[in-house]
């Protein structure tokens, strides 16, 4: 009996082994090191005294934060509504479908449509609005990251509401409970672990964008991400570059700590 | 269960079917390994005639494989794990791999050809002698613009960037050292200053452009100028070439106070495994009319000074490309400035990047 | 739901939908432009997709990417599938909630920490780059979407299920293929589907641990975008948009008409085994 459940758990933790932990030390062990390769705990002071890089944090988490309920935004009523949808499984996969096409042939076509003579301009130009600088803006970076993330948030939150037990919604009706009610107190409540893992597949990600930092934020907007890429494949300080990178895995953890499954919901399961 | 089977089994064909379909092409190209050359180059940098040229003429197979940053192939080189025969690196990064022992020596009696480059071009100081590089194609920094929307010759100075005109149109290159470079030539200063008190001020007069920059990009800096997206852009010499084909209003031009000299080099890396490839397609390219129709497939400066004497003279006579030799006194190669310095000047620039006015 | 409300939410879903095709018919459209760019129609050409089918480097590199995606996410499945079971029978909360978390490393972290540390282990172990370091690093970063997809499933199995069975007297191995991995068919597929995008999808871990000439369609796309993204690129990606499209609806009508054939035979509603995903 117990044999075949480790057997189970043997590639697995090859995996875990050789692709998680042994890259996670090394980066541990390179955020010790200076460019000269003297061990040192420099990076993490440079870090935390440098406004620079505090700043980088805050605005990066800022930016994370306001992506990640722009996508909640849209996506929780169309996760909601798709459920409820004839051919749901063919929708949703139509929603998953645009993350095939290349990222850098979308953020291309966002330049095309957000440039000084692109669509929207055309279109604010025919309406007599005139036309507006909209790229290297906050807001078409927001826009094109929430754009991104939209289908990564839609899903977990679908699959929440689909394995949803219909009888719950039924015994709500029953109890005499209006639909606002029923949302309210069964199937939020009931989706919302689907939701933390939308908001944990997208605000971390979100924290490390870096290639549509400059081709849609023309690089006025600098994520961790950002600062990650210039350590590593910039300037090649990669002892810098890991202690944003063990930064970064640390506030995933408190992520992952804060929305994390609690007491395993059976309280609902038991009634 | 059976259903996952099926499907797991359907996938396991259609793999089948594409390895077998990509082999089969690979073997239609002929790329078997023994007599390829692994050419390691920036993407679209070549005339790809010019490799079926080569192919026809020596038998060898070129499997061409792209880099966007000299870093990036600095990692993949240094790394090893990969065989590239010849690759193409600028000249600060060919300064730190000799120092790094990472390139062949090159045996100038294989090469054939080198009378044709403008000795002017070699013998640099990152290269002495040229016993490690050969120049491919060369350039400089300057500044662009669009003469519909900026008086034609009321751009000269690096200080002309701070007009305030200018405000929200001008576009930086994103390298740090071409825009820490350019406030230090403004002030008067090398581009390869090591002197704290000289960075602190360049950085700090860079603050100051903050207003006018629209966006520091990289290689869309072309795209956006043939729209016109902006009218004002810092870039190398050999993007604004493209540009202009595509939009005739646009002008280059060369701070006279100084700016900067690139090389793209021919190396072989010690990882290399066709050496005797790597020789006949740098022989190969250093053919007059090989190197004249790559230069105007490329756009960028040749070296080769027997290829612009059949080039058109409108190319070879076009100051914006071919400076005088007045400006060209000015331009400054930039120097490996070390991984202390190259840090500094990396940390003045994220900071620029993040100012805000 | 009354009948105003229906139309409004469709309205909605309709908007969505715009939205999320809008750059990719942006991007079809000018797969037909004359003009070379993206900005200005000049006037109708099918020579983009002429090109396409002319580059056989590019041919070849379309191949090999979707072999990669294809099969790194089918071993990802097969080992982020056991992993879920795995972890769902750890008993203690803590040990769980750790390894959930190292799972999800690899989700979270930028891709350029991770290709950059796969290249250092590469390296380290002497692995010589190209199809197979590729593959590896995919199935590596493929794996924990595979789990996050299935653990779900296997939590919303009824325990009391297993018991049974095991009281019963059915074996491990029945245990597993008549009745959990049935139950958690929906996760298998959906995870599958995921891995495979993140696949298809992934540039920066790619651009480091390929090498030897090997090379997939994100990273050449990359390296060829510093001419401005050429329109042969919009053309395949019509064809593979496509492609996909005919594949998803193709696959769901199937699925939908073999259901219905089972329906009728059976004779009992099976609205789970409907699912696709």
């Amino acid at each position: 009996m117990k044999q075949t459940k480790t057997f189970y758990f043997v590639p697995y933790s090859i995996w875990l082994l050789l692709f998680v932990v042994a890259p996670l030390m090394l980066i541990l062990y390179q955020s010790f090191f200076d460019i000269q390769g003297n061990f040192t705990f420099a990076n993490y002071a440079t870090y935390f005294q440098s406004g620079t890089y505090l700043t980088m944090t805050f605005n990066s988490i800022f930016y994370a934060f306001l992506i990640t309920l722009f996508t909640l935004l849209i996506s929780y009523p169309t996760a909601y509504l798709l459920v409820r949808t004839k051919h749901k499984q063919l929708w949703l996969l139509l929603i998953i479908l645009p993350t095939w096409i290349n990222l850098l042939l979308k953020a291309y076509a966002f330049i095309g449509i957000f440039s000084m003579n692109g669509t929207v301009n055309d279109f604010l130009s025919f309406t007599g609005i005139g036309r507006q600088q909209i790229l290297f803006t906050d807001m078409s970076f927001l826009l094109v990251a929430s754009y991104i993330e939209i289908p990564f948030m839609i899903l977990p939150i679908y699959n929440a509401l689909e394995e949803m037990n219909p009888s719950y919604l039924k015994a709500s009706n029953d109890l005499g409970a209006n639909s606002w009610e029923t949302f309210r107190r069964v199937i939020f409540p009931l989706s919302l672990n689907g939701v933390k893992s939308g908001v944990q597949a997208v605000f971390i990600p979100s924290l490390s964008l870096f290639m549509l930092t400059r081709l849609i934020g023309g690089n006025r907007v600098i994520t961790l991400g950002t600062a990650i890429e210039q350590h590593f494949l910039v300037t090649e300080n990669w002892g810098m570059g890991s202690t944003i990178g063990v930064i970064l895995i640390i506030a995933m953890f408190l992520m992952m700590l804060v929305t994390g499954e609690k007491k395993k919901k059976g309280a609902v399961h038991k009634k | 269960m059976k259903r996952l089977v099926t499907l797991a089994a359907i996938i396991l064909a259609a793999c089948g079917v594409l390895y077998y379909s990509s082999n089969k092409l690979d073997q239609a190209q002929g790329i078997t390994g023994e007599n390829t050359l692994n050419l390691y180059n920036w993407g679209d940098y070549i005339d790809p005639e010019l490799i079926t040229k080569f192919e026809e003429e020596t038998g060898y197979v070129v499997s061409y494989e792209t880099f966007d940053s000299n870093e990036a192939m600095y990692t993949k080189i240094s790394q090893g794990g990969t065989a590239y025969d010849l690759a193409v690196p600028s000249e600060y990064m060919i300064e730190r791999m000799i120092e790094e022992d990472m390139l062949i020596e090159l045996d100038h009696s294989k090469i054939e050809g080198m009378e044709h480059l403008d000795p002017d071009l070699l013998d640099m100081a990152f290269d002495p002698g040229n016993q490690y590089s050969m120049p491919y194609f060369w350039g400089t920094l300057g500044i662009v613009y669009n003469i519909k929307f900026i008086e034609e010759g009321s751009i000269e100075h690096w200080d002309d960037l701070w007009k305030p005109e200018f405000q929200d149109n001008l576009m930086l290159i994103d390298g740090a050292r071409e825009v820490i470079g350019l406030s230090l030539n403004s002030l008067g200063y090398s581009v390869n200053s090591k002197n704290d008190a000289e960075l602190a001020e360049a950085a700090e007069k860079l603050d100051t452009l903050t207003p006018n920059v629209k966006a520091v990009v990289a290689d869309e800096i072309k795209m956006y100028m043939i729209q016109e997206e902006s009218s004002i852009a810092v870039t190398f010499s050999g993007e604004v070439a493209d540009m202009m084909w595509e939009n005739e209003d646009l002008q280059y031009v060369i701070p006279p106070e100084g700016s900067n000299l690139w090389f793209d080099n021919f190396v072989i890396p010690k990882t290399a495994q066709n050496t005797e490839a790597a020789y006949a397609f740098i022989s190969f390219m250093l053919d007059p009319e090989n190197a004249a129709q790559n230069a105007e497939y490329v756009g960028y400066s040749t070296p080769n000074l027997s290829a612009l004497d059949i080039m058109p003279a409108e190319i070879t006579e076009d100051e914006q490309f071919y400076p005088s030799k007045d400006t060209m006194e000015h331009l400054e190669v930039y120097e490996n400035l070390g991984q202390e310095y190259i840090g500094i000047y990396n940390d003045y620039f994220l900071k620029f990047k993040m100012h805000r006015n | 739901m009354t009948k105003k409300n229906f139309k409004w939410s469709n309205l909605y879903l309709l908007l969505v939908f715009v939205v999320l095709y809008a750059p990719i018919m942006y991007l079809i459209f000018y797969s037909f432009n004359e003009g070379g760019t993206m900005t200005s129609f000049t006037g109708f050409t099918w020579d983009n997709y002429a090109a396409v089918f002319e580059d056989t480097r590019l041919m070849g590199i379309v191949l090999d990417t979707f072999l990669v995606a294809l099969l790194a996410s089918l071993l990802a499945t097969v080992i982020g599938t056991f992993g879920a079971i795995g972890i769902y029978y750890v008993k203690k909360r803590n040990t769980r909630n750790t390894l959930l978390s190292m799972n999800n490393i690899l989700l979270v972290s930028p891709d350029v920490i991770i290709g950059a540390s796969f290249l250092i282990l590469f390296t380290f172990i002497g692995f010589r780059l190209g199809f197979t370091s590729v593959l590896l690093s995919h199935v590596a970063f493929s794996i924990p979407i595979v789990v996050l997809m299935v653990l779900p499933k296997l939590q919303e199995m009824n325990p009391t299920m297993l018991k049974a069975a095991q009281d019963l007297g059915a074996t491990n191995l029945q245990v597993l293929t008549k009745i959990v991995l049935p139950a958690i068919t929906p996760g298998i597929l959906a995870g599958y589907f995921m891995a495979f995008t993140y696949s298809l999808d992934d540039f920066a871990v790619t651009f480091f641990v390929t090498g030897n000439g090997f090379s997939t369609l994100a990273v050449e796309i990359y390296s060829r975008a510093r001419q401005g993204v050429s329109l042969e690129i919009n053309a395949l990606s019509t064809l593979m948009f496509l492609f996909a499209l005919i594949l998803v609806i193709g696959y769901y009508f199937i699925q939908q008409y073999n259901m219905s054939k089972k329906h009728k035979q059976n004779g009992k509603k099976n609205t789970k085994a409907v699912t696709l995903l």
